[in-house]
């Protein structure tokens, strides 16, 4: 469990970051939480490492334009602590669910998103929010939007000569409400499921999007504005989060079954995450909902 | 009983252990990789090595070719045509068998090399289920075996046709047990150097081993040498076992050889894909359980069928899963008639071996969930079923049909207070409320037996009679130890107990202290095994909970003629006869007059500094060696039975689950849990055992399973899938209780209490989900339970 021989670079600049990733084989350190197990295990032999520790601009997070911005190599545990997220709820509710603190510590934001697990929280907030990837490269740089983003397991749009300088997320409007759940057989481990949810009302208008992950090779974002308002029409205007949950839980089943496209293993057969997905799609729902109206309440007043 | 603190803590907790990896004992020790196999059964067509013996920094490759060469195979615990070496030599039979070295000037260009070792496969159709593996044609791993099953015995003790043609009802069910290891944090790690010597080649080898011992003449064996020849040193502190360091030997074995070709001194550290895919493991087991039972529940004979999976090889000491709980066999129950078939088949999975319980949990999750499903047919409550069962209080020492003793014991009032610490009557009315309300709660038993201080003489056990050599019995459950006095009077332990973290030294100083009357800062326990200068003998080492109803005894043993010693000296200073005197209070003094004393310590300073005058005959001897050796461990009878451990202790567990009906997640909600090891010499660490155990119980019931593919690929070959309970699942409400019925076989009448829960809970686990899922007519016959295997079960039943 020795990684194969790779050289080394520190550079203290994105510029000489970027010349370094044009090289064949160079590959991208930030907080190692997934690529040193890899080197380790010889399952990525890289030619060069490109630490990125060393570069000042990339370690900034901050907020303009309605967004977070989230540099290249800010941890996972910063932004969970850190006031700025209290602005992008869902970012709040998901952090706390990636691994062990130990691993937020170390763990990037952009990192998680450019390793792009399908079982992982940060790429399904990013598809749930509509997230921007910021990527750059020596030919230039360029936005992409998370919907085109995620390609498959553990691939993205992402050029080997490109490194992801920051994600943006847009910080929650009036009226908007968050849910964020999974499932996992121990505490801290990839989820087998899990389900990122916004749901916005603003007056009469109603929306409601989901994105599943541990489902598929990548996350799966669906609109269930049509299923919430239906079980809203069913359980009448303000309903407890139990009544929504139980007005939810058959369209949630519908739901499952369209997103759920992972052949499954031993922690976790097809249909046994289909019932976790229903589960969690119906309380998540029904939480993001109830959110979203005493949000809008209290914008209102 | 006391709750001293332990004395290992400090060195520990601060960084100061002292692991293998820590040391350097041999000066220019090189490092070796291990060429390991990808392919679960294969013929190997040859072995190119040529490429990485000219790697810079390699100073040897060994194949196939050299161990043929200079080893032998294992010597095996029975005759099986199942050659076994420490690589792979004509076919490869697991993923993960060694297939050849590499020593190198570190490990990083050792595993640069070893991808340059060039083997020629032939992939064969692998066999990995024991179903599978008794069929006759299956794959056959051992071409010179005639079938997989390399071992297969019958046994009757009672009158079993009978008590079951008379029988009002038969109740019978298979079940399946899986596959878990132990993950101790420490993987295993030799250095090993050989050496041509005036006698012969010699070997001193470093190892992380923690016994039996009787390992040790297995790999003089293989390296075709007097035992003596083979010097084993293993370092004070261990990081865990729990039984999985035992199969360190192989290694043992291989890096000596590795050392012959490099010229040097060779260290090899297990990392941890290594130690999950090829180290060892618990072995799993296909059984069926057949009782005939009157119309009260009462059980009058058993009939068994256990087959053990032991992986690609019957590496000693198996096929001993099948034979340590043989005496026991019948569990906590009055059952004088038993009928047994053990086999053991091998597949193309990585080799079993010991693993704390060691055939308890596998034996147990059949008997007791059978006990289960007797009272669920009967209409009885599963509290009841054992109490009509149980061994009562006055027949100890009750002899069991299969040849255990059981010492001691009181079974029933055991039970009744963990029933009363669990609520038992509030719980099952809380359940009827629950089930009301649609919701799946359960509440899971199990009384087992507990054995203790292994009878080794269990191993002939596998060899029929009429194969046995006469007069080359195997018995015996000795311990050792040596205790020395220096001339401040200060009390040296030597601890040959090779512990991995248990609190040995902690207890025997404890233990001296108190019967040499010394305070506990006077006595220094060493923990020290090297095989050249340490007492030991096969049936040494740390397994099969031996330390405290064993080891103490020796300790007492050799206290009591340094005592001996000690008057005698006081004698010459106190002028009064040494059978008059006592020692207390760091002094030796006169029975009757406390007065007239003197320290222990000028005692001990006349015998080392002025010998001359004790008086004539008198040996001025401080240093005491005793091995104590319990008559009760004989080796197996003609007529097959055994007393296969010395001491026999109780657990009764009782565990209440609620299983979310979306999710299907178990939670346990509680567990009560009574144990009782005889006398109590350390309540802190007896409860720490208690919850090792259960933590390890938890795994094996709910998380951990060393999967295959039906290729025989592992599919839980890193902890991303192979699921060890951390802290986080381990914190369920525990009340434990104790209960002490001194075992009358050792001298404080303590027995082990390192492995009951581990026995236990995994089948009280399973009876508390079965119970919770009976509503829906689900059965539970293997483990490991969790939200997949639940919706499984759930949607066969719906579906039928």
């Amino acid at each position: 469990m020795k990684a194969a021989p790779f050289a080394y670079v520190r550079p203290g600049t994105v510029q000489d970051v970027v010349a370094e990733l044009a090289r064949d084989g160079a590959k991208v350190l930030a907080g190692g939480q997934s690529l040193v197990p890899v080197l380790a295990m010889r399952l990525g032999r890289p030619s060069t490492l490109v630490d990125i520790n060393a570069v000042p601009e990339l370690d900034r997070l901050s907020r303009d334009n309605g967004s977070i911005r989230v540099g290249a190599t800010v941890r996972q545990r910063r932004l969970q602590r850190d006031d700025l997220s209290a602005s992008v709820p869902l970012l709040r509710l998901a952090l706390p669910w990636i691994g062990h603190r130990e691993i937020r510590s170390r763990g990037t934001v952009c990192g998680s998103i450019a390793h792009a697990d399908p079982a992982a929280e940060l790429p399904a907030v990013a598809s749930c929010l509509d997230a921007t990837m910021l990527l750059t490269s020596t030919r230039g740089q360029r936005q992409i939007a998370a919907a085109e983003f995620f390609t498959g397991a553990l691939t993205t749009v992402i050029e080997p000569d490109e490194l992801l300088t920051e994600v943006l997320f847009p910080v929650a409007g009036p009226g908007e409400g968050f849910g964020f759940g999974e499932f996992a057989r121990r505490h801290g481990d990839f989820a087998l499921a899990g389900a990122a949810v916004r749901v916005r009302t603003t007056g009469d208008a109603l929306q409601a999007r989901v994105t599943c992950f541990g489902i598929s090779d990548q996350p799966v974002t669906a609109d269930v504005t049509a299923q919430l308002r239906a079980a809203l029409a069913e359980v009448g205007p303000s309903p407890t989060g139990s009544q929504l949950r139980r007005g939810l839980a058959e369209r949630a089943d519908e739901v499952a079954a369209d997103v759920v496209d992972t052949s499954g293993d031993g922690h976790a057969s097809t249909a046994y995450r289909r019932r976790l997905v229903a589960g969690l799609l119906a309380r998540e729902v029904s939480r993001a909902y109830l959110t979203s109206t005493s949000a809008s309440e209290v914008s209102a007043s | 009983m006391t709750g001293l603190a332990r004395v290992e803590d400090a060195a520990l907790l601060t960084g100061q252990g002292r692991f293998l990896d820590d040391l350097d004992p041999l000066p220019g020790t090189l490092v070796a990789a291990v060429v390991r196999s990808p392919h679960a059964h294969a013929r190997i067509r040859s072995v190119d090595l040529d490429r990485a013996r000219s790697h810079p920094g390699v100073a040897a490759v060994i194949g196939p070719d050299e161990v043929l060469a200079t080893l032998k195979p294992f010597p095996l615990s029975v005759k099986a045509a199942t050659p076994y070496y420490p690589t792979a030599t004509d076919k490869t039979r697991f993923v993960g068998e060694p297939v050849a070295v590499v020593v190198a000037s570190d490990r990083y260009v050792a595993e640069d090399a070893a991808e340059l070792v060039d083997v020629d496969y032939e992939p064969l159709p692998a066999v990995v289920r024991t179903d599978r593996a008794l069929q006759d044609d299956a794959p056959l791993l051992h071409d010179q075996a005639e079938s997989n099953v390399a071992t297969d015995r019958t046994f009757t003790f009672g009158a079993v046709d009978e008590a079951f043609a008379s029988a009002a009802h038969v109740v019978s069910r298979s079940y399946s047990f899986p596959r878990y290891s132990s993950t101790p944090m420490e993987c295993y790690a030799v250095v090993a150097e050989w050496r041509d010597g005036v006698d012969g080649p010699e070997v001193t080898a470093h190892a992380n081993f923690h016994g039996p011992f009787s390992m040790a003449p297995v790999v003089a064996g293989a390296l075709g040498l007097p035992t003596s020849s083979l010097r084993l040193i293993v370092p004070a502190d261990i990081g865990g076992s729990f039984g999985i360091k035992s199969a360190v030997y192989p290694y043992i074995a291989l890096m000596a050889l590795a050392s012959k070709h490099a010229g040097r001194p060779v260290r090899w550290t297990e990392d941890r894909l290594e130690h999950l895919v090829a180290s060892s493991s618990g072995s799993d087991r296909l059984m069926t359980f057949e009782a005939a039972v009157d119309d009260d529940g009462v059980v009058s004979a058993l009939r068994v069928d256990l087959v053990d999976n032991v992986g690609a090889y019957l590496r000693p000491p198996e096929p001993s899963t099948l034979y340590r709980c043989f005496g026991n066999i019948t569990g906590a129950y009055r059952i004088d008639a038993v009928a047994i078939r053990a086999r053991a088949v091998v597949t193309n999975k990585s080799p079993t071996g010991l693993n704390r319980g060691f055939g308890g949990q596998q034996l147990y999750f059949g008997l007791e969930r059978l006990m289960d499903d007797i009272a669920t047919s009967r209409g009885i409550d599963p509290a009841d079923v054992r109490r009509r069962n149980m061994v009562t209080s006055d027949a100890f020492p009750y002899a069991t049909p299969s040849g255990g003793i059981y010492d001691s014991g009181d079974y029933h009032r055991a039970l009744e207070l963990a029933l009363d610490n669990a609520g038992y009557e509030q719980l099952r009315k809380e359940q009827r409320i629950s089930r009301d309300n649609g919701e799946w709660m359960g509440i899971g038993l199990a009384t087992i037996v507990d054995p203790s201080a292994t009878n080794i003489g269990y191993v002939g056990l596998a060899t029929p009679v009429q194969d046995r050599t006469a007069r080359r019995g195997k018995s015996g459950s000795t311990e050792h130890v040596r205790v020395s006095v220096d001339p401040q009077g200060i009390v040296s332990v030597l601890l040959g107990s090779v512990p991995q973290g248990q609190g040995h030294a902690t207890v025997a100083r404890d233990v001296v202290a108190r019967h040499l009357g010394l305070p506990v800062e006077q006595v220094r326990p060493r923990v020290e095994m090297d095989t050249a200068t340490t007492p030991w003998t096969i049936s040494s080492g740390s397994y099969s909970s031996r330390f405290a109803p064993l080891l103490t005894s020796a300790l007492l043993e050799a206290c009591d003629r340094l005592a001996d010693t000690i008057k005698v000296a006081a004698s010459v200073l106190l002028q009064v006869e040494p059978a008059a005197l006592e020692l207390a209070d760091g002094m030796v003094r006169v029975s009757d007059d406390h007065e007239r004393a003197v320290a222990f310590r000028h005692a001990a300073g006349l015998v080392h500094w002025d010998p001359g005058s004790l008086p004539d005959g008198c040996s001025a001897r401080l240093y005491e060696e005793a091995a104590f050796s319990p008559p009760q461990s004989k080796a197996a009878s003609l007529t097959d039975q055994i007393n296969s451990s010395l001491c026999y202790g109780f657990v009764a567990d009782v565990v209440v689950v609620r299983i979310d009906k979306q999710t299907l997640q178990v939670r346990i909600e509680s567990v009560s849990s009574v144990h009782d090891a005889g006398t109590i010499l350390n309540e802190t660490l007896l409860e720490g055992q208690v919850h090792g155990a259960m933590v390890q119980a938890l795994g094996g019931a709910m998380f951990e399973e060393m999967s295959y593919s039906d290729s025989g690929q592992p599919t839980a070959g890193t902890f991303m899938d192979y699921l060890c309970p951390t802290a986080a699942e381990a914190c369920f409400p525990l009340t434990s209780a104790h209960q002490e019925t001194p075992s009358p076989l050792t001298r404080l009448g303590a027995k082990g209490c390192g492995e009951g829960s581990s026995m236990s809970l995994p089948v009280a686990i399973a009876n508390a989900v079965a119970d919770a899922l009976a509503p829906e007519g689900v059965q539970i016959t293997s483990l490991p339970l969790h939200g997949n295997v639940l919706h499984q079960l759930l949607n066969a039943t719906n579906g039928d």
